[in-house]
């Protein structure tokens, strides 16, 4: 397992340095003067040709990105154009709002998602297969930002039970920061629960018909324990890669749910970075999402040691 | 298992009937359509910006709802016979929130730092400045390169924000991280996107206007969301509220709407000599701008985008303006006049352009209108949505035949027209170029009586209305809704937000 591990450590590297040179070139691709934006209504030129220089966006693109590499290597990211913020600084503030909206949701999806891919699978071609199927696709088709602001006008508006948007540091108030986690998180647990649920129910259907469920069955087991102890357990593979993928999803950021309910996260910094051309936060972020990615790729890789005894003993 | 699921829906239930009764001597929370910029007068640029500095920065003068200039920090001004030298009395007894008094000394060192910090944008609104002097602890002297009528009303915003002097040298550019001012609050903290929060100054020189603790400005885009934000008690005031949701906030019983025209406006810029683009039928002539603006029924694309609640406009400024030409009202749509003056330009069968426009909701929409407006008359319009940034850069670069933008207005007349339509003019973008403009633009700046400037904006109002460098459309109205617990909010055309004699009663 360790070296398997070093090894996909190492085929990342090279990824997170492809990803961010291609990054900052998609950005420098973008048509439109991030400075115009910035000096302000009236464009002085002294001061863009100041800002310029100020911002290396006169030196040659490989330059600028290798000065960006130099001192990323040394932890500093940059500063934000807009609002002269140190990137890390920002993203140590975005990090814990975005992985607490993640785990939250990750949470919804699984608790939703598992246990109607096992019913609708178990209970296949049933009115129960059915009824989980239309509410797994309701789950992936009603847009997030509707779902978003009908649940605000229930819920906060009508009846005044959570707060509409917003965000609590768990530092500051555990539960006034779950409670307002709580409806952005269901919206995008929803969405992620109808995946979880397809591809529990497809690789329950594949193990339900395995010659050992109909062994243990005929042993005489409790159908509970044919289920959860011997099939759940062998079609979890698929399921844990593709949480881990969804996961990863979540921390590169949720833009419209953020949006919706005012959620200080990633998405909402890098849309409003890509916007204003504000270069060294877009890098940034796609950086650390990138990092975060790939480690979610690592657990979920470990987790297949821990669900598949036979992979242990290779 | 039962008993502590009850005990903690009880919780939840308990921490929400907290916020939904707000308390009172209270931290008054707004919530702004964006997040603001950095937090230095010197160094910022959007809107929104302005709205904390409000609450925050005081500045040497203020405006009245009605556009005339009123003592802030300043108590008295008197401008010098030849127009070159500007004697200011200054406020006694105000303090910067680290403890720095404020004096003639500070004034001077605002303004130096406003005219050499390599990232100021204030550089141009203080260029008539040559120097100060400082002739007594709370009296200076600003002499200027010659007369400017327009100095004064540069001062009543970002130009004329006072920062402390001695925060400012210590942190240079980075000012904006952790600014000090002498306004009303102080700078508490900044989350970006999420807060901004400003606590109650306690040696505020007014402070016995001010009632309330800290104000938090949160940023929230989604117009839906911030008004259900306010209808749930979440914030008790937001700043622009959408047209189309004025029915829905004013027959909410809690709260209350209330508006104000802005000084700026909405329209179409055209390309007349701004590269080889500017070589094209709408550039070379007038004729066809003209027929376009005939074209347009300005109060119908009111009504239709913006449910009549923003100002139907045809000049530089708003018609409740002091400055509007009166005697070129706001006219309905005329196609026989479009029609005829295409077939005098040798169009009469039509003709297309090409009209670039914001990628966002408001302008596609207005244009929209426009174009089947537009059409009528025989001219084929094609939108082409950009987004902002890209938007500007081409029109900067003159690679635009027309362009869907507008201006959020200055004060003074001469910000809403003398860089647009002079030659050479820094955002003229246009390249529109006429000696009599320039001539008319350059003395207007100048006089030091009101009748005259308006007289001279009057004529060249003419001029830019036959010649349409910018066609304008309409002027966007401040709209703001908030808790009717929150009494004495004034609202004025520049959509700051004043919280002198504010109060919330229950």
């Amino acid at each position: 397992m360790i070296p398997f591990l070093v090894r996909r450590v190492l085929i990342a590297v090279p990824t997170i340095i492809l990803i961010s040179i291609f990054v900052f070139a998609l950005q420098k691709l973008l048509p439109g003067d991030p400075l115009l934006v910035l000096a302000g209504e009236e464009r002085d030129p002294e001061v863009l040709e100041f800002l310029r220089e100020k911002y290396r966006l006169n030196d040659p693109i490989p330059v600028q990105y290798l000065a960006w590499v130099g001192n990323a290597l040394q932890g500093d990211l940059g500063i934000s154009l807009r609002s002269n913020q140190p990137v890390t600084e920002l993203m140590a503030e975005k990090l814990p709002v975005t992985i607490q909206l993640a785990v939250m949701s990750i949470l919804f999806a699984l608790m939703i998602g598992i246990p109607a891919g096992i019913l609708s699978a178990v209970k296949k071609g049933t009115i129960t297969d059915y009824v989980a199927n239309i509410v797994a696709l309701s789950g992936l088709s009603i847009p997030n930002f509707w779902l978003g602001i009908m649940l605000i006008l229930l819920v906060s508006v009508k009846w005044q039970l959570l707060p509409a948007s917003g965000y609590v540091p768990l530092s500051e108030d555990f539960w006034q920061s779950i409670r307002t986690m709580l409806m952005p998180a269901f919206v995008l647990g929803t969405g992620l629960a109808a995946t979880l649920m397809r591809h529990t129910r497809s690789s329950m259907l594949g193990v339900l018909s395995a010659d050992y469920v109909r062994t243990a069955r005929a042993k005489g087991l409790s159908e509970r324990t044919v289920i959860l102890k011997h099939s759940f357990r062998n079609a979890l593979t698929p399921i844990v890669t593709i949480t881990a993928l969804l996961f990863g999803e979540l921390i590169a950021g949720a833009v419209l749910t953020e949006q919706i309910f005012t959620i200080p996260g990633f998405g909402k910094l890098v849309v409003d970075a890509v916007f204003n051309r504000d270069y060294a936060v877009v890098q940034g972020i796609v950086l650390v999402t990138a990092v975060g990615f790939i480690f979610m790729n690592l657990i979920a890789d470990m987790m297949y040691f821990v669900l598949n005894p036979r992979l242990r003993e290779q | 298992m039962r008993y502590v699921k009850t005990a903690m829906l009880s919780a939840l239930l308990g921490a929400t009937a907290l916020t939904a009764t707000p308390g009172f001597a209270k931290d008054l929370r707004i919530a702004l359509q964006s997040d603001a910029d950095v937090l230095d007068p010197d160094q910022s640029r959007t809107f929104v910006g302005r709205i904390v500095y409000a609450s925050m920065c005081d500045k040497l003068v203020d405006i009245t709802p009605e556009l005339e200039i009123i003592p802030q920090l300043a108590t008295a001004w008197e401008t010098s016979a030849d127009g070159t030298q500007i004697t200011m009395q200054l406020r006694e007894g105000v303090v910067f929130h680290d403890g720095t008094p404020f004096n003639a000394e500070a004034v001077a060192a605002n303004i130096e730092r406003s005219q050499t910090l390599d990232e100021s944008r204030r550089k141009s609104e203080l260029k008539s400045i040559t120097s100060t002097e400082v002739t007594g602890e709370y009296e200076i002297v600003l002499n200027l390169a010659g007369p400017d009528a327009t100095l004064i009303a540069q001062l009543a915003d970002r130009a004329g924000m006072m920062v402390s002097p001695t925060a400012a040298a210590a942190a240079g550019a980075d000012f904006g991280l952790n600014p000090v001012c002498s306004g009303a609050f102080k700078f508490e903290e900044r989350v970006a996107q999420d807060k901004i929060v400003l606590t109650k100054f306690e040696d505020y020189w007014n402070a016995d206007a001010i009632h309330f603790d800290s104000v938090t400005f949160l940023p929230i885009p989604d117009t839906t969301v911030r008004l259900a934000n306010l209808q749930s008690g979440d914030i008790d005031m937001l700043e622009r509220l959408a047209a189309t949701d004025i029915a829905q906030a004013e027959g909410d019983d809690g709260l209350v709407v209330d508006s104000a025209v802005s000084f700026g406006y909405q329209g179409i810029t055209f390309n007349i000599n701004n590269g080889e683009k500017g070589d094209n039928p709408w550039g070379n002539d007038k004729r066809l701008r003209q027929a376009l603006s005939y074209a347009i029924d300005r109060n119908a694309l009111n009504q239709v985008v913006f449910e009549g609640a923003y100002a139907p406009g045809n000049q530089s400024f708003p018609p409740n303006s002091p400055w509007y030409n009166t005697s070129l009202p706001v006219e309905g749509q005329d196609l026989e006049k479009a029609k005829a003056l295409l077939t005098e330009a040798g169009y009469p069968d039509g003709i297309d352009l090409e009209v670039q426009v914001p990628n966002s909701t408001e302008p596609l929409a207005v244009m929209q209108v426009v174009q089947a407006m537009a059409a009528q008359a025989g001219i084929n319009i094609q939108l082409t949505s950009k987004e902002f940034a890209t938007l500007l850069a081409d029109q900067s670069a003159g690679d635009y035949t027309a362009s869907q933008i507008g201006w959020s207005g200055r004060v003074d007349p001469d910000g809403n027209n003398h860089q647009f339509v002079t030659t050479g003019g820094g955002i003229n973008d246009s390249h529109f170029s006429h000696p009599d403009m320039d001539e008319m633009m350059n003395k207007a700046r100048v006089l030091p009586s009101s009748d005259d400037r308006k007289a001279l904006y009057d004529d060249a109002m003419v001029m830019m209305l036959d010649e349409l460098p910018r066609l304008f459309l309409y002027h966007v109205t401040w709209i703001w809704a908030y808790n009717d617990n929150l009494k004495g909010f004034v609202a004025y055309p520049d959509g700051m937000i004043r919280l002198e004699n504010v109060t919330w009663e229950e």
